[in-house]
């Protein structure tokens, strides 16, 4: 599998999602630079968190404007996988890749722990080796994570299955506590939680091994 | 009207005249002034410093460059330090935080590692003063922003709590990197015709002669400077961090030094002493954020997310190539040279020139000291009379109101502990183990501190300092590869200062030695003072363990119905948490460490570790036996019921001692390994989350 890592000024998961990708099914990972035009060959492109641009404007408006997001977009409507993690997502949610918006947290602090996640929809490339309703930990670290979304466009997030994971204990106010979204073609994911940050069992646990591999079979699967 | 002498004091000012042989000028004033401030050149501490044991199997570079390292094997070190940034703090929390984290980050960049784990120790005065209040919440939240920004996990630290903090809070931020050896930067390579280079964030009036003022009590006055105080970018920073190692990694760089207090000047006279070269400075070629700069300004600036790089001049377009990429700014502005002068150019004049060596080598001075008559400190807060001293459990409720034992994850939630994927153990345990992925290892990171048994007793508090950031590792199951220090401390003008800061660093020293684990790097603050009164004795150490195996035991997961014992013995309540809240005072005299029984209980503790024959340990610490338990139990939701003890023995402080809870299963193997050490059966763990003593 060919994995395609964006890397912005400020992108600092960029290295832990290679490593998650590497440890969990030995995938071929690029880093990409966010000046390119062109993306290599890919079979999945993934958009780090971190601070691009230090997120001094908002959280991923400036990095939805580089360069390389053209193609990325370009790859996504081909129905390519695209996974937005943290910032990743908020910059999937800038380039309106994904409806909504994230806020500050309710409490206006940082916060980075542990959290339990339900898995909500199986029907999707990276949750499909989860069982529906599964509650698993993917740590959370963000101050912009608060998903918000108009009520006609929420419900009707909700009654196309594009919920893809939410909050147990709703940690951030996150609307209809919603931790992660899909499109509705389902190729592209973004979510705040950190699965790549539970993929070893010295550091955190392994509840986010089966995400990557995951991922790695449904690429093997449209390959076949 | 009097000379303004930049904080030289007449002798200095007399002698640089001399060996000059003329009046220096303002802009060769100010580089004295702070190059020859305390905080850049050690005046006071030096004869001091030079106690500590420096060497050691482990230690692949001592003190003397931007950090120290230690060696973890297969080719892999460890290269970290500890900095304060206390006088900052005190006037810009936020910014005075943020910059002593970026401070310290780069000190580790500069050394050619990879930062991958920040500490910090943080104190303060009591959270129900609101100028405290206010500045613990702006530290703590400039620590975080900073931190989580610039991708480097807080994993760990200390916060401790004494009115003496109230106007002078400490915030000591520690950072380790991850450095090949044979990549390892030095500044002894670097030779006359090499290029100096400034990459990173254009310069500003931000924090001129920050380093001078670092090096004065904080009056009224001086808590208005806030044009000393640097403002910090941790975007500039993260890019910083990446580009020196893109550059590092092409093999272009010679050298490289922080810009930190004293700015261009600093970095550049230290990166010529080092090469006993000269150097000279073109300031035109800074590029500059603020128009009208004088040549003082520009050479002294604290502008933060700067590195000065040494390299061979036909590399200048290689490194231009990829500063451009990561958006910095990236200019020539000097070379060393032969001679040993220091010179500045400015608009086609020469604004300094004075010798290189001189400004690099301040002067010494010896205090004069004088043991205090008495060391006994009064709080004029009422003591706790209207609860029973003598019940177990009134004085435990009453403790664990002490800030110092509240539950800090509101605190460490506002830092990213686990960016990087490397935090095996984070904040909220005792120790803070690091997987190190490249090498498939695991190491430790310890930090300790006693303000309260410093003042009391400064050479058996400065022991104690030290063995307890070996205890911590030791109960993880790691053993000690080298420490960085911390020293803050009032002024050493006052001669009981200047006694108990050289007691302190002599009980450190010997406490370093004897339990084989050497200082590799450090800092001090020295003339921690404010209106309300000169900070306690307050030596902060951070220590560096590693693992044979990846084996550890941590310090929060005991099970039901396991048995809780406490090994070692003595411990008394002078100077203890209990005597602070009970009797209103902190006195004397403390016992005596025995390290013997230091090293016996660390080889014990890491065996019962490695053979996991407990399933929690702690250190038994500040308020003694009894909030060892109550810390280990606080976030399983478990109890325990503990036979009865008097209280003496339950809130006393000191000596090497570990509580531990160990499964029935156990039992046997844990009593054998400390078979010929006092173990003490304290009661077993409950399931009702309470506390009871039976």
């Amino acid at each position: 599998m060919k994995v395609s890592v964006i890397v912005f000024p400020g992108s600092n998961c960029d290295l832990d999602v290679k490593w998650a990708f590497e440890v969990c099914c030995n995938a071929d990972v690029s880093m990409v630079w966010h000046t390119e035009k062109w993306l290599p060959e890919s079979d999945v492109v993934v958009l780090p968190g971190g601070f691009s641009y230090g997120d001094y404007l908002r959280s991923g408006a400036m990095a939805a404007k580089s360069p390389i997001m053209g193609s990325v977009v370009e790859f996504a409507g081909k129905g390519g996988l695209v996974l937005g993690i943290c910032n990743g997502f908020q910059i999937l949610t800038e380039a309106h890749l994904l409806p909504g918006v994230l806020l500050p947290n309710v409490s206006t602090k940082f916060i980075c722990r542990p959290c339990k996640i339900r898995i909500e929809q199986i029907d999707t490339p990276f949750t499909f080796l989860y069982k529906q309703g599964e509650v698993v930990n993917f740590p959370i670290a963000h101050h912009e994570g608060l998903f918000y979304l108009d009520d006609t466009s929420l419900a009707k997030l909700e009654e196309s299955g594009c919920v893809a994971l939410r909050y147990v204990n709703n940690p951030n106010g996150s609307l209809n506590a919603v931790a992660g979204i899909t499109n509705a073609s389902k190729n592209v994911l973004g979510l705040m939680p950190h699965p790549e940050r539970v993929v070893h069992p010295l550091v955190g646990g392994q509840d986010g091994v089966r995400f990557f591999k995951g991922i790695n079979e449904w690429v093997k699967e449209i390959r076949r | 009207m009097k000379k303004d002498l930049f904080g030289l004091r007449e002798e200095e000012y007399r002698q640089i005249k001399e060996t000059l042989q003329r009046e220096p000028n303002d802009t060769e004033l100010g580089l004295f002034g702070v190059m020859w401030s305390e905080h850049c050149c050690y005046k006071s501490t030096k004869r001091l410093l030079a106690m500590f044991p420096t060497k050691g199997r482990y230690v692949f570079q001592g003190p003397g460059e931007n950090a120290g390292i230690v060696d973890i094997g297969s080719g892999i070190g460890i290269a970290f330090k500890m900095e304060s940034h206390n006088h900052p703090s005190a006037v810009e929390p936020v910014q005075g935080a943020a910059t002593g984290v970026g401070g310290i980050i780069r000190d580790v960049i500069a050394m050619g590692a990879r930062p991958i784990a920040s500490m910090d120790c943080l104190f303060f005065g009591p959270p129900d003063d609101r100028r405290s209040n206010y500045l613990r919440e702006g530290i703590i939240k400039g620590v975080g922003s900073y931190g989580n920004c610039v991708g480097v996990p807080t994993v760990g630290g200390l916060t401790y709590y004494d009115p003496c903090y109230t106007g002078n809070p400490l915030v000591n931020a520690m950072c380790a990197g991850l450095v090949r050896l044979d990549g390892v930067v030095k500044s002894d390579t670097s030779k006359p015709g090499h290029v100096l280079v400034l990459l990173g964030s254009k310069t500003g009036r931000d924090g001129i002669a920050g380093a001078a003022f670092a090096s004065a009590e904080l009056d009224e006055a001086v808590k208005k400077s806030k044009p000393q105080v640097q403002m910090g970018d941790p975007f500039a920073e993260k890019l910083l961090i990446e580009c020196c190692l893109e550059i590092l990694d092409k093999g272009l760089i010679v050298s490289m030094q922080d810009m930190g207090a004293a700015g261009i000047t600093s970095s550049a006279v230290e990166l010529a002493a080092k090469a006993h070269a000269g150097a000279e400075l073109y300031l035109d070629n800074v590029p500059l954020r603020e128009e009208g700069m004088n040549p003082f300004e520009i050479a002294l600036s604290e502008s933060q997310e700067r590195m000065l790089l040494v390299i061979e001049e036909r590399h200048y377009g290689d490194v231009k190539k990829i500063a451009d990429k990561w958006g910095l700014e990236c200019a020539n502005i000097g070379r060393l040279i032969e001679q040993d002068r220091f010179v500045l150019y400015f608009k086609g004049q020469v604004a300094a020139d004075v010798p290189a060596s001189m400004l690099a080598s301040g002067p010494t001075i010896d205090w004069p000291k004088r043991e205090p008559a008495q060391r006994v400190i009064h709080y004029p807060t009422k003591p706790q009379t209207n609860i029973d001293g003598k019940d177990p459990m009134s004085v435990a409720k009453a403790l664990s109101e002490l800030p110092q034992f509240e539950d800090k994850s509101w605190i460490y939630e506002q830092y990213d502990h686990m960016v990087q994927t490397r935090t095996t153990l984070g904040p909220g345990n005792s120790v803070a183990i690091i997987y190190v992925k490249e090498i498939d290892r695991l190491i430790a990171l310890s930090a300790a501190s006693d303000p309260w048994r410093c003042a009391i007793d400064p050479m058996i508090g400065g022991m104690e300092t030290v063995a307890k950031a070996v205890r911590k590792l030791a109960i993880a199951g790691a053993y000690p590869l080298g420490m960085t220090d911390c020293l803050n401390f009032p002024s050493p003008e006052v001669p009981e200062n200047f006694w108990t800061m050289s007691e302190v660093i002599r009980g450190m020293a010997l406490a370093c030695q004897e339990l084989d684990c050497p200082i590799v790097s450090g800092n001090v603050s020295l003339y921690n003072e404010s209106p309300q009164g000169a900070i306690l004795p307050s030596p902060v150490v951070c220590a560096v363990g590693y693992f044979d195996d990846k084996k550890f035991l941590k310090s929060n997961e005991p099970n039901v119905s396991d048995k809780l014992f406490l090994v070692g013995s003595g411990g008394s309540l002078r100077a203890s948490a209990f005597e602070r809240t009970f009797e209103g005072r902190l006195s004397g005299p403390l016992e005596p460490l025995d390290f013997d029984a230091e090293r016996d209980f660390c080889s014990r503790a890491r065996k019962t570790a490695l053979e996991a024959a407990a399933s929690s340990g702690k250190c038994v610490g500040l308020g003694g036996v009894a909030m060892a338990i109550i810390k280990m139990l606080r976030q399983s939701n478990l109890g325990a019921a503990i036979k009865s003890f008097d209280v003496e023995f339950l809130f006393g402080e000191g000596c090497p001692r570990a509580l531990y809870a160990v499964p029935e299963e156990k039992t046997d193997k844990f009593l054998e390994i400390w078979d010929g050490f006092k173990v003490t059966e304290l009661g077993s763990v409950i399931k009702d989350g309470t506390l009871r003593f039976v």
